[in-house]
């Protein structure tokens, strides 16, 4: 199985007047065909940067992304282009991400429009309402504007926008986060039906970890900027390494009654990702931390095969 | 009366008149609460949640907001026939509200220290300032926030912080009832543990009763000891945590709700949700209100509002399925 996309030390800063913002720090990860990748982690640890930067949405501040083998960074204007119909996203927030002047038509044939891939009006309309029909949104809707629908049809929209170019890759930010849970499932289902359908890849970003557990084959947790660990779904429920994991694990409330007992609430809260001191940067609110942490850049072990993890406990 | 009740709300109906409509939030709501005791109000947006929070308080927008029926008795009082002049002694005082959002529920230009210390200060229960700094310095310690932080702006906390101060706030002067309007959605999972163990090692320590108003059925597990789901601004479903968890009978909106969340211990390869939306609380439809969605949906069910039917002990169910039973 080879991989559509990957990264090689992918890194973003960002100036601010009090120092360098490490957003993404040495991102390394790969996500094959048709697979889903779920990034995890809490806000502001650079998930949404993340997204952003593996499609050149914003320019990264060194590392590569490799794109079916070629680098995206490297790509001129025409490669660029072409890079935008194969990569798409999808926002977190139905009710910014698009225009309201635009009726759901003009939204979602717009993509069409500008990397002229229809050209023709009347195939055009025709694309919009397969597309309309495919992610399940009622032909009425076809001169409504966004102020008219709901929620979860506006995420319909957003999903039919992306799917517009026949992309291969998508990048899904946080596409059910201001969903309630009934919508969230539809959305969910839509969105898994479509890969089986066109062997579409993900990377998920969101903080829900049941979510996230549902739609990806893979995970990985980010925690300031760093991907503290890495592994199969299964495998990073069943058995997680970093205590951070764990933490983020233990602290899901769980729709039983008497589901767990013993809890790890850990303390404290993220510091800032200005200029970080070196070593571990979960070390300050880690219940194990020992003074090996804070002594230089950690190193992301193999565990087991496809299992990695950056934590002294594991060295 | 029964003594032991603290809240007990008969019959509420709360509407919004706007310019195109009458928005009819809250449905015949009857809702009672123990003292020491703490409700889990779960519904999706829209369902009228807060608004049963803000008719409790009388705190619905002027002119638009108003309570067209119903009685909501505190303590022995029915709230709704006080004057504002009682009413605001109340609010504050004997029933608090923690807001959803941290970030808008503070005035910027104030001193945390302040915001803690003005009800105090308002409902004259420490007479002078050194007092209620006093007070105000216990009430950060409570929610484990350095007293020396009085004198910071609400700009310089992180968003669980934020949270912390307005809890604060809520318990200066130790309420008896605490309605606390989605305290934790706008915090990220590990601050939520932290904020949710706070909020019930307090309400121990104070025996404050809490309305916990939530979309998330996995703090209601963890937190509360009766539950009641709302639904296009009724109550379809209440009972003790046990019945809505572990219960056999279930309203038909309940099951969807469950089956909706992904479970972290089973796998399934797709979510079962409910199909269509919410209905339009301006255009709310005819007999049950969930009928429109509801997989059992029966003829009666679109022309007669359901019974309450008592499933034994306190578990009620809103629905004509059980009716015959």
């Amino acid at each position: 199985m080879s991989d559509l996309i990957y990264t090689e030390g992918l890194k973003k800063y960002f100036k601010t007047p009090s120092g360098m913002l490490h957003a993404v720090d040495d991102i390394n990860l790969r996500i094959p065909e048709g697979k889903t990748l779920g990034v995890v982690g809490e806000s502001g640890c650079g998930k949404s940067t993340l997204g952003r930067t593996i499609i050149r949405l914003i320019n990264a501040t060194e590392g590569k992304v490799y794109f079916e083998g070629q680098d995206i960074n490297t790509f001129d204007k025409k490669q660029l282009k072409h890079f935008r119909k194969e990569a798409q996203m999808i926002f977190q927030d139905p009710y910014s991400s698009i225009n309201p002047r635009m009726s759901v038509a003009q939204i979602i044939a717009e993509p069409m429009i500008v990397c002229k891939t229809e050209k023709d009006s009347k195939a055009r309309e025709h694309k919009v309402k397969e597309l309309m029909d495919i992610v399940g949104l009622a032909p009425r809707f076809y001169n409504a504007y966004p102020h008219e629908l709901d929620g979860g049809r506006r995420q319909r929209i957003g999903v039919a926008r992306a799917l517009a170019l026949n992309p291969k890759f998508i990048v899904c930010d946080e596409p059910v986060s201001a969903l309630d849970v009934s919508i969230q499932a539809q959305i969910l289902n839509l969105l898994m039906d479509l890969q089986e359908e066109r062997n579409l890849a993900y990377m998920f970003i969101t903080h829900d970890l049941s979510v996230v557990k549902h739609i990806s084959q893979r995970i990985m947790v980010m925690y300031l900027g760093e991907c503290i660990e890495q592994s199969e779904t299964d495998e990073l429920y069943e058995n997680p390494l970093h205590p951070y994991t764990k933490a983020l694990l233990d602290a899901i409330p769980i729709p039983e009654i008497g589901a767990k007992k013993q809890q790890n609430i850990i303390k404290g809260e993220v510091k800032s990702p200005i200029d970080p001191a070196p070593g571990c940067r979960f070390a300050p609110r880690c219940p194990y931390a020992k003074p090996e942490c804070l002594e230089g850049k950690i190193r992301e072990i193999e565990v087991s095969p496809n299992h990695k993890v950056s934590c002294v406990l594991y060295y | 009366m029964d003594d032991e009740k603290l809240l007990d709300i008969r019959g509420l109906y709360t509407q919004y008149d706007t310019d195109d409509d009458v928005v009819y939030a809250v449905n015949n709501l009857s809702l009672s609460l123990s003292k020491g005791r703490t409700l889990g109000l779960v519904g999706e947006t829209g369902a009228g949640k807060t608004t049963t929070c803000l008719s409790i308080l009388r705190l619905l927008p002027d002119k638009i907001g108003k309570i067209t029926a119903g009685e909501i008795y505190f303590d022995g009082k029915n709230l709704i026939d006080l004057h504002e002049e009682d009413m605001r002694q109340i609010r504050g005082n004997d029933i608090a509200m923690i807001f959803q959002d941290p970030l808008s529920s503070l005035n910027p230009v104030y001193t945390v220290g302040m915001q803690i210390g003005e009800a105090l200060k308002y409902h004259g229960i420490y007479k002078n300032e050194k007092e209620i700094d006093k007070r105000v310095e216990e009430m950060l310690e409570l929610v484990g926030l350095p007293k020396e932080r009085k004198n910071d702006y609400p700009h310089q906390f992180s968003g669980g912080m934020k949270q912390r101060v307005v809890i604060a706030m809520a318990l200066a002067c130790e309420p008896k009832l605490l309605l606390a309007d989605e305290p934790t959605t706008a915090l990220d999972v590990t601050i939520q543990a932290q904020v949710l163990k706070l909020m019930n090692d307090l309400k121990e320590h104070l025996n404050t009763s809490m309305i916990l108003v939530t979309h998330d059925l996995g703090i209601v597990a963890e937190t509360c000891e009766d539950v009641a789901v709302m639904y296009a601004g009724s109550i379809i479903e209440k009972g003790s945590a046990e019945d809505i968890f572990n219960g056999e009978n279930h309203h038909p909106y309940t099951v969807g709700l469950f089956a909706s969340i992904p479970n972290l211990k089973v796998k399934t390869r797709r979510l079962k949700p409910i199909d269509g939306l919410m209905p339009d609380p301006a255009n709310l439809p005819k007999g049950c209100t969930f009928s429109p969605r509801c997989p059992h949906c029966m003829d009666i069910c679109k022309t007669e509002e359901p019974p309450c039917v008592m499933m034994g002990g306190e578990h009620m169910i809103k629905c004509h399925l059980f009716t015959s039973k």
